[in-house]
């Protein structure tokens, strides 16, 4: 185990090596520039401002520095943001879209199971034609419509929840719910059509028949093995929920990290565009290589080795 | 326990009928007549089949022979549905209900290619990993990540100065990341299957991984195959509007649902049916491929024979 | 075992989030800034607030570094230069007590008054110069320096071959500030009020360089209100100076500026009453609610000094014919685009300076507009010498950035083109920055953009078209004779006369049509009923100073 631990702690470095690489040819072969304006402004000035952030240095030279950046997590200031550093940008933005994600994301698998579940229990019944409606519903709505949807509706005209901004639970509720939403709709489908697979398996039956309840034989048997897939879909989706969406985030003015990742692409703010993409990079590889390590507790069966033979 | 004696008495002998040895009890069906069969008695594959073939002849038809033209502006702006116009106006006076056919084309065909296209890449690419395991599955699976990982947004821009816009640079893009989902579903499908008795017994017998993905594991993965895809389509649709926002897709006048929706979205308050039909006609559609692909599932799930 | 163990890490997952989620929303339990949404509260919790969103986080809070409008919307209420403008942008005493101008317009002498800065300093005549000084090293970066170029020796320090001694800026003393001008500029006294004329507290800032970062002790300001807090992305707090020479007419206590990005969700809430303005640069109207507001009698209508164009390439082959941007120029309706797409009231524009520009109210009469008999004509002649058989051999682009509101401007004007012309239009939208390059190299036929002024002078609708290496020109159009009359205006110390000249420059400009203008500007905005004096000038400058609420 210790070995494969290592062994994949080496992947890990050299999959962030590979995605700092392949962003910073990217951005510079993006057009556009940091400092680019509606209004020009003196060149003498765009020159200086571009020898201040290194943009003049030679392409191994820049190249180096973010890959030393990267290596010592300092990413250096935002050159939109004067005098604002991408540490504490993400420092500031991520435990708002961390706490947004979790919450959503109990709701995603809470609620995404229990339908799950249900359809799968009531197979072609009416339970299961109103959960898959529900699942489907989830799935074809898109969260920004949802979000202005349910802004709208229960923001507005029923005065139930505050319209937007971030002051206190009851603001994340909304944005929670429109996260969750369709990811739950996913997770609904992907648990019922891994449970029936189960149900059909000689050990269901037998647990049937022996007696078992509906539920008992649910929650001992078949959940565990039928969440083998859930589990897979949940480790890049904890990722990439937890560090913010930007269309909800700026449906309900949430000040979260998500809008960084788009803005600063759009601003080509490329010392956040570098914080940014690492930032997340981390956090998916290491969701990745928890589910992998995830799957072996839940599955006995599948066996974690550093190498096959 | 101890073994109860058996009396002999209790068997007679009661000879063989040749003749019925080869009798079957059931009358024999090929195994695609039967999947045939199953899927046209489930009644909410039939009820998606049909909707979807409505949509489809919809959007051939409606644009060849409406009055309007899909750009026309009709003078008459954000107009509710009405006799003339059944799903009003937008904004800039067209008729919403050509609008949506004309869009239809755009998106249905967008959301079949990439999810066809994620379909196979994503089979292939996780079955493969998940199959061979070891350093082969570690750097497969670290790709995937690693093209999660680096900034979407960016390499679209980036694709948009190598290519002009267009369907085919949008379909690129949407399958530069789509089929990663596919690929680790299915890997972690192909991680359950693969140590289970009867792929053992595959193995044993001397059959190659070809043989193996296609005969054993796909089949048994089917059903998670099938949920993926149809998350597919939805995600092609409304990523296709982001991508017409940087300027890769069809350009306007042209109009995707997702297009229309997301502009749409905008006017919920005061101009509802200009995200009402869009959003209605995209449920439609991912709740006709839901229910096929449940459809077919069920059809082809072996152990699900009655 | 197994079980328990499993028990054990879901209970230390569940207790992981509960205490994350705590951090998240604990930071910011501790000031409440939410904004009240029961408006009658106000007076009986004493505090007289104001409730305002902004659309993005501000890039900058340094006068010397802003750019933007956000940016500038909060500066301009908690730093005050020598100047600031009342409604009809007519400099008013602020910083400066008095001033004098000399007789050929070259000098001005400022006497400041007795003010302070927000930690006690007194604010003085070095305050100035030493913030005009700092906007002009070319260290420092300020991208906005050269609206300080009218001020002698300023470009040539700014472009690093001349140095700081030069300037035209004396400090006589604490009080007296003598300012010596390159050439009489008229507008020189509405400039003082811009946020890079602001004061720099020196000791304050060459002891902490990174300021302006955040909120805090060190952010010493001179104006109305004080930056109280600052949480960056999530809202801005202003509370009122007291230690602000005009306190006493400062009824504001407070001013809590959220950031919300999204249109509708500012519209949801202004009706919810959550907000108390909408409207630039306090976010703005979003385009699909315009009417509604406007049937309920909420809407209001403000002048902006600004044109929005599609530029014309002339070194683009066909875009090069004069005949064809003739045609182009005319066939577009502009009153129909205003009224059934715009919405805001625009004014169809058939000149280069809008007409809320002082002494360009009339108009100038260059081209009718929708004028489809004269478009024709002309692009009969355009395709004859261009050798093209008829119209539909001709196809144009229009590039614009993507936004919903210039997207519908292309389509409207893609449609009058095709209806009224018969040519072809394609249109080609793409990012913004991608948008700017392409724009900046020449890369297209017709292009949107958009000019709003900094200060109330037709100067700063012209004066880019004076060359064709002017950064902001983008035409590749120039022309010697109207090059010499821009020159001439700078020159020019009678109001009138150089107020002719560049009418005079402007007729040149369209004739030939580097540039077809479409509509001036305005800014539609809606107000509680509660609030009092929120009224914009032309420049969308607010003075919250003048602002009270019920």
């Amino acid at each position: 185990m210790i070995n494969y631990i290592l062994k994949r702690l080496m992947y890990i470095l050299l999959a962030l090596f590979v995605i700092v690489t392949v962003t910073f040819f990217l951005m510079r072969l993006a057009p556009g520039s940091p400092f680019a304006n509606e209004r020009n402004f003196p060149p003498q000035i765009e020159e200086k401002l571009n020898e201040t952030y290194g943009l003049n240095n030679p392409w191994y030279i820049q190249y180096k520095d973010y890959l030393i950046d990267t290596a010592t997590f300092n990413f250096g200031e935002s050159m939109k943001y004067k005098a604002r550093s991408t540490n504490d940008m993400i420092a500031e933005s991520f435990p708002v879209s961390l706490t947004l994600g979790i919450e959503a994301m109990l709701l995603a698998i809470g609620f995404g199971v229990l339908i799950g579940v249900i359809s799968a229990l009531y197979h072609n019944k009416f339970p299961d034609y109103l959960a898959t409606s529900i699942a489907v519903l989830g799935i074809s709505v898109p969260s920004f419509i949802l979000a202005g949807l349910m802004q709208y509706f229960l923001a507005y005209k029923l005065d139930i929840f505050p319209t937007a901004g971030w002051n206190g639970f009851i603001y994340s509720i909304l944005p929670a719910l429109a996260i969750a939403f369709s990811h739950a709709g996913f997770i609904a489908k992907l648990t019922r059509s891994s449970m029936l697979e189960q149900n059909s398996s000689d050990y269901v039956k037998m647990a049937r028949a022996k007696g078992l309840g509906k539920w008992t034989v649910v929650f001992r048997h078949t959940l565990r093995n039928a969440l083998l897939p859930v589990v897979t879909y949940l480790g890049p989706l904890t990722a990439g929920v937890v560090t913010g969406s930007f269309i909800v985030e700026q449906i309900f003015a949430v000040p979260g990290l998500g809008k960084h990742f788009v803005q600063s692409i759009t601003n080509r703010d490329y010392t956040v565009i570098m914080g940014t993409t690492v930032f997340y990079s981390i956090i998916l590889l290491f969701a990745v290589f928890i589910v992998d390590i995830l799957y072996s507790i839940i599955d006995p069966r599948i066996k974690l080795k550093g190498a096959k033979k | 326990m101890t073994q109860q004696p058996i009396d002999k008495d209790l068997f007679r002998v009661v000879g063989v009928n040749e003749d019925d040895s080869d009798k079957l009890a059931k009358k024999s069906v090929s195994f695609w007549k039967e999947v045939f069969i199953r899927f046209s008695h489930n009644k909410m594959a039939i009820a998606g089949l049909v909707i979807l073939a409505i949509i489809i002849l919809m959007a051939i038809t409606v644009p060849m022979f409406s009055q309007y033209k899909y750009s026309d502006q009709l003078g008459v702006y954000n107009s509710p549905p009405s006799a003339q116009f059944w799903f009003g106006t937008d904004d800039l006076g067209r008729d919403i209900f050509v609008r949506i056919w004309a869009g239809a084309r755009i998106s249905l065909f967008i959301g079949i290619t990439a999810a066809l296209i994620d379909l196979i890449i994503g089979v292939l690419w996780g079955s493969v990993s998940g199959l061979a395991g070891g350093r082969v599955d570690n750097i497969m699976m670290r790709i995937a990540d690693v093209l999660t990982a680096v900034p979407y947004l960016l390499v679209v821009i980036v694709l948009l100065v190598v290519m002009q816009p267009g369907i085919v640079p949008m379909i690129i893009a949407l399958s530069i990341t789509g089929w990663i989902n596919m690929a680790r579903i299915v890997r972690g499908e192909v991680l359950s299957i693969k140590n289970q008795e009867y792929v053992l017994a595959a193995r044993t017998l001397g059959a190659s991984t070809g043989h193996l993905i296609m005969k054993h594991l796909i089949p048994n993965a089917l059903g998670a195959i099938l949920v993926t895809m149809t998350l597919t389509i939805p995600s092609a649709i409304f990523t296709e509007s982001f991508l017409s926002y940087l300027g890769l897709g069809v350009p306007a006048p042209r109009a995707s649902w997702g297009t229309m929706a997301s502009d749409g979205n905008k006017a919920i308050a005061d101009y509802p049916w200009r995200l009402i039909f869009p959003a209605v006609f995209i449920s439609l559609t991912i709740f006709a491929f839901n229910a096929i692909g449940d459809g077919l599932r069920d059809a082809l799930d072996p152990k699900l024979r009655k | 075992m197994n079980k328990n163990k499993k028990f054990f890490l879901l209970a230390l997952l569940a207790a992981f989030s509960l205490v994350l989620a705590a951090c998240g929303f604990g930071g910011d339990k501790g000031t409440d800034t939410k904004p009240t949404t029961d408006g009658d509260n106000k007076e009986s919790s004493g505090k007289k607030e104001l409730n305002v969103v902004v659309a993005s986080e501000p890039p900058s809070l340094h006068p010397q570094l802003a750019t933007d409008t956000t940016s500038g919307a909060v500066l301009n209420e908690v730093f005050e230069g020598l100047t600031r403008l009342d409604k009809d942008t007519v400099p008013q005493k602020a910083m400066a007590e008095d001033w004098e101008v000399s007789e050929d317009g070259l000098t001005y002498t400022f006497t400041l008054r007795d003010a302070k800065w927000s930690n006690g300093d007194p604010v003085v005549a070095g305050d100035f110069a030493y913030s005009w000084e700092w906007a002009l090293n070319p260290d420092n970066m300020s991208e906005y320096a050269a609206l300080l170029y009218p001020i002698k020796g300023a470009e040539a320090y700014n472009n690093g071959k001349g140095s700081a001694d030069d300037l035209g800026i004396e400090v006589k003393d604490d009080k007296t500030l003598v300012v010596t001008l390159e050439n009489p500029t008229a507008y020189f006294l509405e400039l003082t009020a811009f946020k890079t004329y602001a004061p720099l507290n020196q000791k304050v800032v060459e002891a902490n360089e990174d300021w302006y970062a955040n909120a805090g002790e060190q952010f010493v300001t001179n104006g109305p209100f004080k930056l109280a807090d600052w949480k960056h992305n999530a809202s801005i707090t202003l509370e009122k100076n007291e230690d602000y020479w005009d306190a006493d007419n400062v009824k504001l206590e407070k001013v809590n500026i959220g950031m919300v990005e999204g249109e509708s969700t500012a519209v949801t809430m202004f009706k919810k009453g959550e907000i108390d303005f909408l409207g630039s640069p306090f976010q703005t109207v979003a385009l699909d609610s315009i009417d509604a507001f406007r049937s309920e009698g909420k809407l209001n209508i403000a002048d902006k000094a600004g044109v929005y164009w599609y530029k014309l390439n002339t070194k683009d082959k066909v875009m090069a014919n004069e005949n064809i941007r003739r045609a182009l120029t005319l066939a577009m309706d502009r009153q129909g685009l205003i009224d059934n797409v715009l919405k805001g009231e625009q004014t169809p524009a058939l000149g280069m300076v809008p007409t809320v520009i002082k002494g360009f109210e009339e108009d100038r009469g260059y081209f009718k507009d929708n004028d489809i008999e004269e478009a024709k004509k002309a692009l009969e002649a355009g395709l004859k010498e261009l050798g093209l058989a008829k119209a539909s051999d001709l196809t144009i682009a229009i590039s614009y950035n993507t936004s919903e509101a210039h997207a519908s401007v292309a389509q409207y004007i893609q449609e009058s083109w095709s209806k009224n012309l018969g040519i072809n239009t394609t249109l080609d939208n793409s990012e913004w920055q991608v948008y700017l390059e392409k724009v900046n190299m020449g890369d297209y036929q017709v292009g949107r953009m958009g000019w709003i002024a900094d200060y109330n002078d037709a100067y700063t609708f012209l004066e880019m078209y004076a060359t064709a290496e002017n950064g902001n020109n983008d035409t590749g159009w120039e022309n010697p004779k109207y090059k010499e009359l821009i020159e001439a205006s700078n020159k020019e110390v009678d109001a009138e006369k150089r107020i002719q000249i560049l009418k005079d420059a402007e007729a040149i400009a369209m004739k030939e049509l580097p540039v077809a203008p479409i509509y001036y500007y305005t800014d539609p905005s809606v107000v509680s009923e509660r609030v009092t004096g929120m009224e914009a000038d032309i420049l969308g400058n607010f003075q919250l100073k003048n602002v009270d609420v019920k």
